[in-house]
């Protein structure tokens, strides 16, 4: 395995990306397990090209009106409400 | 309940009439059940309480079962031991200080513990054979398609099927015959060819069956593990099967593929969860961002936030290439030479788990060891099969699986072999 360890930056950047906030302790530890991890998934490059034949179908259904959850029962899960809708965050 | 095998405790009535009256099933705490609430096993989804049931419950339902509680798994199905769960690890309760398997690890306790007559369990890379093995009970991961997932918390879509857990080949299929079949709100459910009437295959008639041992799948196999699987081969060729060596060259990269695309599933399942229309809230002080990441932050173990990273990785500008489309090279890869290798006999057998049942926390330091041990389980996600884990016997007291995988919704084969054995 390779002994270079991922770059804490690379590992802050990705975090970024995922929406996942991270403790400094939780960065340095993924750093170093994600630089084995990496290493492992390199092994990929020894896959020959195959070629993919699926059989693949497409599912339609007719475009029905169903009836649905109610609109209290689809708020019940909510953290925070206001007027019958979800709250969240301000956009930015 | 010393083995933690629950994370919810709650009987809910089937029906009267049908096939499972009068049967208790513990349901992974992953699939949806209306008015019950559903954890995934994680903070996230602590207070969650699904306003409807999944399609596998609606059949339980009608099938006359009685509910009798959620069972503890993986956060989110992620995980080899059922330790990642926030509500604690289970103990297996056939080897004690011992881990019980993951993700499904609630679901065979439960079983083996006698806590249940039958279980639901999930199954994306080994998560209901790996602790059906590790308990000493029998699970079948279905043929993708077989089984609607309509209900179940996604964590990687091309991978899951939900299945049965239960004491006997025979009972665990009459189980599947419940909850197979298609569904309209699940377009990934096929009819299958020879479907239906599963139970029937149960009969441990192997004459003249031909059973592959794939090399690759016994070579690494833990001593003991070895002796007793070499003992159940003997034991169906004592019956009238025939064994032949069979070759898979693909498995050798199909834990690597397996993980690639897993996380990169899970790192966009798992963005739903944002703490806005359930789940832990990160509060509204900053922007939408800022209070997603601290919910996140908040609501996820650490092998869940790892998995996320490693897909968004795996995902991100530059790496798409290298790692996301060589793991569907290795994935075809994976489908042809199972393929070939059923071309040869009519089922393939392999120990379930290389090795006996892990010592609590023993793999928790070392993710990457951890992912290693599903290397005899993934390959069949990958290829989108069924496979059966039945016991085979002990090494030093410990239950040693052992896993017949068959072709495309060839159940009744595995079925049929695995009954002659359990």
């Amino acid at each position: 395995m390779s002994d270079a360890s991922v770059d804490p930056e690379e590992v802050r950047h990705v975090a970024g990306l995922a929406r996942v906030a991270l403790d400094e302790e939780e960065v340095g530890r993924f750093a170093e397990q994600f630089a084995d991890i990496l290493a492992y998934f390199d092994t990929l490059d020894e896959v020959p090209e195959v070629d993919r034949e699926r059989d693949l179908v497409n599912v339609m259904r007719p475009d029905e009106v169903h009836e649905s959850l109610d609109q209290s029962a689809a708020l019940a899960n909510a953290p925070e409400t206001e007027d019958g809708q979800f709250k969240g965050p301000r956009v930015s | 309940m010393a083995e933690n095998v629950f994370i919810t405790e709650e009987t809910v009535e089937g029906e009267a009439d049908g096939p499972l009256a009068g049967r208790t099933v513990a349901v992974k705490d992953n699939i949806s059940t209306e008015g019950v609430r559903t954890t995934c096993g994680s903070a996230m989804l602590e207070e969650y309480v699904p306003p409807y049931d999944a399609t596998v419950v609606e059949r339980l339902k009608a099938a006359g079962a009685t509910i009798v509680g959620k069972t503890n798994m993986d956060e989110f199905g992620m995980g080899s031991t059922t330790e990642t769960s926030h509500f604690g690890p289970t103990e297996n309760p056939v080897a004690p200080g011992r881990v019980p398997g993951g993700s499904s690890g609630g679901s065979a306790a439960a079983v083996a513990a006698g806590e249940a007559d039958l279980a639901l369990g999930t199954d994306t890379g080994g998560s209901i054979r790996n602790p059906a093995a590790f308990c000493g009970v029998v699970g079948i991961k279905p043929t993708y398609g077989l089984v609607s997932r309509y209900g179940l918390v996604a964590y990687a879509n091309s991978l899951e099927q939900i299945g049965p857990l239960a004491p006997t080949v025979e009972a665990a299929a009459e189980l599947l015959e419940v909850i197979a079949g298609v569904d309209e709100r699940d377009a990934t459910t096929r009819e299958a060819e020879a479907g239906g009437d599963y139970a029937s295959a149960a009969d441990g008639d192997v004459e003249g069956t031909t059973v592959g041992v794939p090399t690759e799948l016994v070579t690494g196999v833990d001593e003991g593990v070895r002796e007793a699987f070499e003992a159940a081969l003997d034991d169906l060729r004592d019956k009238g099967a025939e064994t032949v060596e069979v070759s898979l060259p693909s498995v050798e990269r199909a834990v690597a593929a397996y993980y690639v695309i897993a996380t990169s599933e899970a790192s966009s399942n798992l963005a739903r969860f944002d703490g806005v229309r359930y789940g832990v809230s990160g509060g509204y002080e900053g922007n939408w961002n800022e209070a997603f990441a601290r919910a996140r932050e908040e609501g996820f173990g650490e092998e869940v936030k790892r998995r996320i990273l490693l897909g968004t990785y795996a995902l991100s500008a530059g790496y798409h290439d290298k790692y996301y489309a060589k793991a569907q090279d290795a994935r075809a890869w994976v489908a042809q030479d199972f393929d070939a290798a059923l071309s040869e006999a009519d089922v393939l057998a392999s120990p379930t788990m290389p090795v006996p049942p892990f010592e609590r926390g023993e793999s928790l330091d070392d993710p990457l060891q951890m992912y290693l041990a599903d290397v005899n389980t993934v390959p069949v996600n990958l290829a989108n099969l069924p496979a059966v884990s039945v016991p085979a016997g002990e090494t030093d007291g410990l239950p040693v699986g052992i896993q017949f995988v068959g072709p495309a919704f060839g159940e009744r084969e595995i079925i049929r072999v695995g009954s002659a054995l359990a």
